[in-house]
């Protein structure tokens, strides 16, 4: 079977962004990009399927500027097989970047698709849903645990209050959480190699999608920071405060 | 026209979760229905006509139901798209699974995680683990959203309005349910809890978490919550985590034991009203969140703050 993977560029997730001085959008410059961690995640599922022979196929997708071919060649250099990246400059939402993966899905026609369940700097979960719904298909979030079998993927899925397994029929879409595995680190051999991997690069317009923004960003703040409180000196200070200051405990 | 909102239950019990959820949807609009979509749910459906400001409750009653799976609930709230402007989902797991794949059906961009209704098409939302929160307007025609639930207070309760059937197509069988565990616990539930003790990677192992952890949480009628490290190095269930990638908690008072204070945990719990941090590292970034530090050990301390609590 073929596996898709989809892989954004975000800001590194140990960095605290800021604002712009005017407030106008976030300071990035600058700063270190990474892949999104769950994507990581998703990448080393599909390679790891790929090692043990479940998938013939690892196609990796990325969605933004030039610079993420450098995400495409991080995924290359795990061990994907094929890059392709699909150009926009411009700010793009959840909702297109589920149907230009779909129009890729399309033409590429993988049996399962891994995406992570959501990106750290828009934080949205909502992509591997969206394209589940525009394709038709199964969908699985939160993926801690997956199993190919035959014509089904079975999924345990990380929910509130503990855990759920459900099977989906393939082709299906899938979104991985935390648990799911550690991804690997490239070695230096494989990401010399990875340089020689395939990406075909390709615009928004030739799937003849246009990127639209259905939200407008009226405003970006930082919220008001927490101030430091005070050290207390003992267990016991520490609860009378708690008692007579704070007055959270009876 | 009204807003629908997605009713969080376990099929026997209403989900504290909805009635936030509603108080979230009256301020988009107050005509606030309620889907309660199940098998054999009357009695969740019977206390979510209670929640006050809802002025309707739908019920779907299907086998293809009873699980709660993402695509015949998304293909059943996307057929009552067009009775509907808005459509509201607690951000609870389910909720985030579904409403997207909602919103994908009508076509229209989900606004995640909402902490405040500005004006009908105009939100706010925390991104970058909540170190910025963003306020926009949505120029879709209907709006999807999922509601963090910590945000808002749950509507009251009052006498009772009507309970409708809602028809259910049954779709094609794309994913079927297998098994569920779920965590049993007599403590109070995370999201909801007043108090709030966690643990991290400083607890060292499960056994701590039992013997050292639990004692005072239990004697503080608190939950128990956890970092990622404490619930990948499996002291914990999963469902303990509190963080950008786990549940958001906001109670009267979240002490952090063993915690360092990562970007991502502090995205689930600053929001707490005291927050107290217990930590030997003096320079561990938790104490620049905290009301009140102690830097001590652990072992310690926490055996310490529950020996000084008052008795009973
Ligand atoms: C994509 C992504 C998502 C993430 N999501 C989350 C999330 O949702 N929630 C979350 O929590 N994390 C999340 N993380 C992980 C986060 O970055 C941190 O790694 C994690 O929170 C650290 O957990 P910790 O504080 O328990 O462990 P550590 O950072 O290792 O800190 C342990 C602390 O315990 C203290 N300590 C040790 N022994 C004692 C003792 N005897 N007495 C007192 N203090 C002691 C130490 O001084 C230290 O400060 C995420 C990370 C990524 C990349
Ligand atoms: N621009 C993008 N390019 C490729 N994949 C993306 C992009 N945006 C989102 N995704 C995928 O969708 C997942 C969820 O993103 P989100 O819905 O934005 O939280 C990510 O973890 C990626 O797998």
């Amino acid at each position: 079977m073929r596996i898709m993977v989809a892989v954004k560029r975000v800001v590194d997730p140990n960095v605290k962004v800021r604002l712009l001085a005017d407030g106008s959008g976030i300071d990035l410059t600058g700063l270190k990009m990474t892949m999104n961690p769950f994507d990581e995640i998703a990448v080393e599922e599909a390679v790891r399927l790929r090692e043990l022979a479940i998938a013939s196929e690892v196609l990796v997708v990325s969605i933004g500027p030039d610079k993420a071919t450098e995400t495409l060649r991080t995924a290359l250099a795990m061990g994907a097989d094929r890059g392709l990246l699909i150009k926009t400059d411009a700010p793009i939402e959840p909702l297109s970047v589920a149907k230009l993966l779909r129009a890729a899905a399309i033409e590429e026609k993988p049996d399962l698709i891994l995406l992570g369940k959501q990106a750290i700097d828009d934080d949205c979960n909502q992509t591997g849903q969206m394209l589940a719904a525009q394709l038709g298909w199964a969908q699985g979030t939160f993926a801690s645990n997956l199993a190919v079998e035959g014509d089904a993927v079975t999924v345990t899925r990380e929910v509130d209050g503990g855990s759920q397994t459900v099977r989906l029929v393939l082709p299906a879409v899938i979104t991985v959480d935390l648990r799911l595995n550690e991804p690997r680190y490239a070695s230096l051999p494989n990401i010399m190699k990875a340089k020689k991997k395939p990406i075909a690069e390709r615009q928004p317009a030739d799937y003849g999608i246009v990127v639209e923004q259905r939200l407008e960003i009226v405003r970006l703040e930082e919220p008001a920071g927490r101030l430091a409180g005070i050290k207390v000196g003992s267990a016991t200070e520490l609860v009378e405060r708690l008692r007579s200051e704070a007055g959270v405990l009876s | 026209m009204s807003v629908l909102v997605l009713a969080e239950h376990n099929g026997l019990v209403l989900d504290d979760a909805t009635a936030r959820a509603v108080t979230a949807a009256i301020l988009v609009d107050p005509d606030v229905h309620v889907l309660v979509a199940g098998r054999d749910c009357g009695a969740v459906a019977a206390r979510a006509a209670m929640l006050a400001g809802v002025a309707k409750v739908l019920i779907a009653d299907d086998g293809d139901l009873a699980d709660q799976l993402c695509e015949p609930l998304a293909g059943l709230i996307a057929g009552l798209g067009e009775r509907y402007d808005a459509f509201v989902a607690p951000a609870t797991t389910s909720g985030k699974s579904v409403m997207p794949r909602v919103a994908a059906l009508l076509d229209v961009m989900q606004i995640s995680d909402v902490i405040a209704v500005e004006a009908p098409d105009r939100f706010r939302r925390p991104i970058y683990a909540g170190n910025i929160i963003q306020t926009v307007r949505s120029r879709d025609s209907k709006k999807v959203l999922t509601i963090r639930t910590s945000a808002f207070s749950p509507a009251p309760s009052e006498h009772a309005k009507p309970i409708e059937p809602v028809n259910f197509q049954r779709g094609p069988h794309l994913s079927s349910f297998v098994a569920k565990v779920m965590a049993r616990s007599d403590r109070p539930e995370l999201t909801s809890a007043r108090i709030v003790v966690s643990g991290g990677r400083g607890l060292g192992s499960a056994e701590n978490f039992e013997a050292v952890l639990a004692p005072l949480a239990d004697a503080l009628g608190a939950a128990l919550g956890a970092s990622r490290a404490a619930v990948d190095a499996g002291f914990v269930s999963n469902d303990l985590q509190v963080g950008q990638t786990g549940k958001i908690v906001a109670p009267d008072l979240y002490i952090a034991c063993g915690i360092s204070g990562a970007i991502q945990h502090l995205a689930g719990m600053k929001d707490s009203k005291v927050i107290v941090a217990i930590n030997k590292d003096p320079e561990a970034p938790i104490f620049q969140v905290a009301d009140y530090g102690l830097v001590a050990d652990l072992f310690e301390a926490v055996p310490e703050i529950r020996a000084a609590m008052p008795a009973g």
